[in-house]
């Protein structure tokens, strides 16, 4: 579907499929990315990354490399150290008794993974700063490493840290292990699952970059990076790393190519390329090589698990145990720790009145690049654990799929619900998105489609995946107490100039989301301007508030909300000006397509604008009213945001080679209203695709020494386009009932959902075989090998 | 030592001395100031570099800078005869890029996919697609501008 670019004021502008402002730029190759910049007198930084998953690094001799024309210099740990700076990488979430190993910049005596840094070259070309790191020896003592997370916990395996005894950072359960465990013992039919959760390298086309231009006389830290969220970066820039006060560092997200969770993180190398900049006095530009972001952009999921449902007589589900090995790599990431637990244990009633529920998680430490949160963040694991026990629920006990779902799901007229695992639902209908995915897919057709086809020898299967998702990122209050050692509120000002055009400053950061298209149609729908009345900034702490960036399908929900929030304060302070000048009470006026007028006198008025220039004059103001027209909200939510759907996909298994083909994939998803319906639409195929890639195709593979094996993109098969099919969307609308906007998010939906979907799908294709699971990435080997009885892969 | 080369750059001759191991996007990029070409991995799998070298779509990562002397290179910047190139225009009015990090590429790569074959059909533009990765869009929405575009070529 085509967008529209008619101008387009005040009402109608929320909902409409604007095409996007930002697209100009980008499709001319005008838009500036981090590593398209250039400063004066600028160099280049590279780091040299351990070739051992563990080793002890017994000396490093840098006088080659510190010798060759154009290096300005070569750093250790040791140099860090000395130069007094504070060089630590911290964790940002904390749980009770876990274990928190140091980590510092660049790895002092120990490597811990491959990839971990061991030193870095400052040179003036990009080319000699690669030529550099080949001319730097060091002399490594190689150690065992482990790269399983379940295996990591057996004892006598290598230690990732002395001080993590069998490699747990942390053991956390959420639920109530006796009445659980009582359900399995009355249980009539009792689902079991083996499931991995295969480790995914998050691949946003733009690899990590930053440029770092250190003032040394004023003391300010200017720092362009690929960021999600600027301001958590100077935070921990100014706290942990750099030791520089918050106030003289500015962080700004130029163009950003992608995220997907991997730009939420603070890594050691951005702080580095700062840590050069203030060494050598010149602005440092580091880019990772596409290599370097397999070897250091946080990986997700890695989660090994044994889960149970069970069911009564009626096929009612009365109780889910689950236990799970989550690996967190050779440190813990930034958000690491929230990721298996909160946004993962809290997930495990699915959509379903489920009465006992019992999680345990280990968070284990691994020799591999740390893992945290990459789209989805948890809540895909928590989906695939429930939706492929239903489904194995339903081959054990003979329900049909979809009808075993709606005998289970929290009924519409039960919300609030509060689940057992501490979550309160706020709205739902469940039953609404499943009755229409199974009438657009025509899902008794199918049945019939399949039986037909079987005795052709052809293998259709269709797989539903019924999910739901805690995001919009976060009522502060509540993940403080959990852990979180950040806020999750988020920060507008919207400031409407004299002339009654608009500027909104907004905490979060985009990074292809379309922001400055929908956050523009929000404040147009609020304040009753022309849309391309309105700029949107973003990205950048010397502009805006502070705010906490964009992930976790938060910047509609929290970010938006924020937007509405603060143009609604605008609104007030201009409906006492317009009053006072329509010499009438506030309280009497109307506000309508960006004009006041009191109530059954429409023909004369106060637009907007006008009321704006009387305000920036300020000669004739109500008495108390401030100058100027802007407003400020930081806005903090009252609970998680819950988009739910049916997600449907119908694969055919080739019997002679095991190949999967993905016929169709049909998204049935309520992320409450909806901003921009093209956008959503963008938004769902993008994280389809990704979970698709998961179950299919993607895996990052270590071998038994933790070398990981799948470390170019030539071994890690990100989706081509002729993998995929096109995809159907449609949606229901629930709207949210504690927001302004009554907007959910849309942006992690088809990551979380689809895994589930296509791997239930195959299964069922398969049924006929006996087969009750396959792992993914469900390869045509696995395929081949579960048709023909191999036990293993089953 | 530096090499002489001269190139046709969207239109303008361009004569540079280049060190002889140095990649073509290195050089649109970093010499000429042409950071629209994007580089994306280091194995020539996402295309995000792609260009037309004498009007055929390469990865400007896979191709020395020497090896343009004498040839005719057009980048994104220089792709439009006009304000957009088709295939532009249907990039944006079908929400066909999401953080635009591939878009140059997959613009270029859909421009030579049409040269070639103007009326391709899904699966030939799917195929004629493979040597470029996009990870936001799931390609729905860049099947859809390749179609428009060609409707719109072909008016």
């Amino acid at each position: 579907m085509a967008g529209t670019n008619t101008q387009i004021a005040g009402s109608g502008v929320f909902g409409s499929s604007i095409r996007r402002r930002e697209d100009p730029e980008l499709i001319t190759g005008q838009a500036k990315y981090t590593d398209d910049l250039q400063l004066p007198g600028m160099v280049y930084c590279t780091i040299l990354r351990s070739p051992y998953a563990h080793a002890k690094i017994q000396s490093i001799d840098t006088s080659q490399a510190q010798a060759m024309d154009g290096v300005l210099g070569v750093f250790t740990a040791k140099d860090i150290a000395e130069s007094g700076t504070p060089g630590a990488i911290p964790v940002g979430w904390l749980l009770p008794d876990m274990k928190i190993p140091d980590h510092q910049m660049l790895a002092a005596d120990t490597t811990r993974y491959v990839g971990d840094g061991v030193a870095m070259v400052v040179a003036e070309d990009q080319y000699t700063a690669h030529d550099a790191l080949e001319m730097i020896w060091v002399d490594y003592a190689a150690l065992d490493g482990i790269a399983d997370p379940k295996k990591a916990t057996a004892e006598g395996a290598p230690l990732v840290h002395e001080e993590a005894p069998r490699n747990i950072a942390f053991d956390w359960e959420i639920g109530d292990k006796e009445k659980t465990d009582a359900a399995f013992v009355n249980a009539t039919h009792i689902a079991s699952l083996d499931l991995v959760n295969n480790r995914l390298i998050p691949n946003a086309m733009e690899p990590r970059a930053a440029l770092a231009d250190y003032n040394s006389i004023t003391g300010e830290l200017m720092l362009y990076m690929t960021t999600q969220n600027p301001h958590i970066h100077r935070l921990l820039m100014s706290l942990a790393s750099l030791g520089l006060p918050e106030h003289k560092i500015r962080v700004i997200a130029p163009e950003v190519g992608g995220g997907f969770g991997s730009k939420i993180h603070h890594y050691a190398d951005e702080a580095l390329t700062a840590w050069a900049s203030m060494q050598v006095g010149r602005p440092v530009k580091w880019t990772a090589t596409r290599t370097e972001t397999y070897l250091t952009d946080a990986h997700g999921r890695d989660h090994v698990t044994h889960a149970q449902l069970a069911l009564d007589e009626d096929g009612k589900f009365i109780g889910l145990r689950v236990e799970t090995y989550a690996a967190m790599g050779a440190y813990l990431s930034t958000f690491a720790p929230a990721v298996p637990t909160y946004l993962y244990g809290t997930l495990m009633s699915g959509e379903y009145d489920l009465p006992a529920i019992h999680c345990h998680v280990y968070g284990v430490f691994t020799h591999t690049v740390p893992v945290d949160a990459y789209r989805g963040a948890g809540r895909p694991e928590a989906t695939f654990v429930v939706e492929r026990l239903v489904d194995e629920a339903a081959r054990v006990s003979g329900i049909d799929p979809a009808e075993l779902r709606r005998r289970n799901f929290v009924a519409p007229d039960n919300f609030p619900y509060a689940t057992q695992v501490a979550l309160e639902y706020d709205s739902g209908n469940y039953e609404g998105a499943l009755d229409k995915a199974l009438a657009t897919i025509g899902y008794d057709d199918f049945r019939k489609e399949q039986t037909a086809a079987r005795a052709q020898g052809r293998y259709l299967g269709l797989g539903l995946s019924a999910y739901i998702e805690a995001c919009g990122l976060a009522p502060s209050a509540v993940v403080g107490s959990l852990g979180a050692q950040a806020g999750q509120w988020e920060s507008a000002v919207v400031r409407v100039h004299a002339t009654g055009k608009v500027t909104l400053y907004s905490g979060c950061s985009g990074h292809g989301q379309g922001h400055e298209t929908t956050f523009a149609q929000i404040v147009a729908s609020e304040l009753g301007v022309p849309y391309e009345d309105i700029d949107v900034v973003e990205g950048d702490t010397g502009a805006m508030p502070h705010g906490w960036g964009t992930y976790g399908s938060r910047s509609a929900a929290t970010g938006g909300s924020a937007i509405a929030s603060a143009a609604r304060k605008v609104v007030d302070k201009a409906r006492t000006i317009a009053a006072h000048l329509l010499e009438a009470a506030p309280e009497d006026l109307e506000f309508e397509d960006g004009k006041f007028y009191v109530k059954g006198s429409p023909d004369q008025v106060q637009t907007l604008p006008d009321v704006a220039l009387q305000a920036y004059l300020a000669h004739n103001l109500p008495k108390g009213i401030e100058p100027a027209l802007e407003a400020t909200s930081f806005y903090d939510p009252a609970n998680f945001v819950f988009p739910f759907g049916t997600h449907v996909a119908i694969v055919e298994v080739c019997p002679a080679t095991g190949q999967v083909r993905l016929q169709r994939y049909l998204a049935v998803d309520d992320v409450g209203n909806v901003i921009n319906p093209m956008i959503v639409d963008g938004q769902v195929h993008g994280g389809i695709a990704q979970g698709v890639g998961q179950s299919l195709f993607e895996t990052a593979v270590y071998d038994e020494n933790a070398n990981l094996l799948s470390g170019t993109m030539l071994d890690y098969a990100v989706p081509k386009a002729h993998f995929l099919p096109s995809f159907e969307t449609d949606r229901t609308v629930t709207p949210c009932p504690h927001n302004p906007l009554g907007v959910k998010g849309v942006g992690e939906a088809g990551t979380i959902a689809s895994p589930a979907a296509v791997v239930n799908a195959v299964v069922d294709a398969l049924s006929p075989f006996g087969v009750s699971h396959i792992d993914m990435p469900v390869t045509p080997e696995k395929v081949w090998n579960a048709m023909h009885g191999s036990a293993e892969n089953q | 030592m530096g090499i002489s080369i001269e190139v046709e750059i969207n239109g303008t001759n361009v004569s540079k001395e280049v060190e002889p191991r140095h990649l073509l996007v290195h050089f649109l990029r970093e010499e000429l100031g042409l950071t629209g070409t994007k580089i994306g991995c280091d194995t020539s799998q996402c295309g995000s570099c792609t260009i037309l070298l004498d009007g055929q779509a390469v990865k400007s990562c896979t191709v020395l800078a020497v090896q343009a002397d004498g040839s005719s290179v057009t980048t994104i910047e220089g792709v439009a005869n006009g304000a957009y190139h088709p295939v532009q225009q249907a990039f944006w009015d079908n929400h066909g890029l999401q953080c635009g990090y591939c878009t140059p590429g997959m613009i270029i790569s859909c421009v030579d996919l049409l040269e070639t074959n103007p009326q391709p059909s899904e699966e030939e533009i799917r195929h004629g697609l493979e040597g470029n990765l996009c990870r936001c869009t799931g390609y729905h929405n860049i099947v859809r501008a390749v179609q428009d575009a060609a409707e719109a070529m072909n008016a």
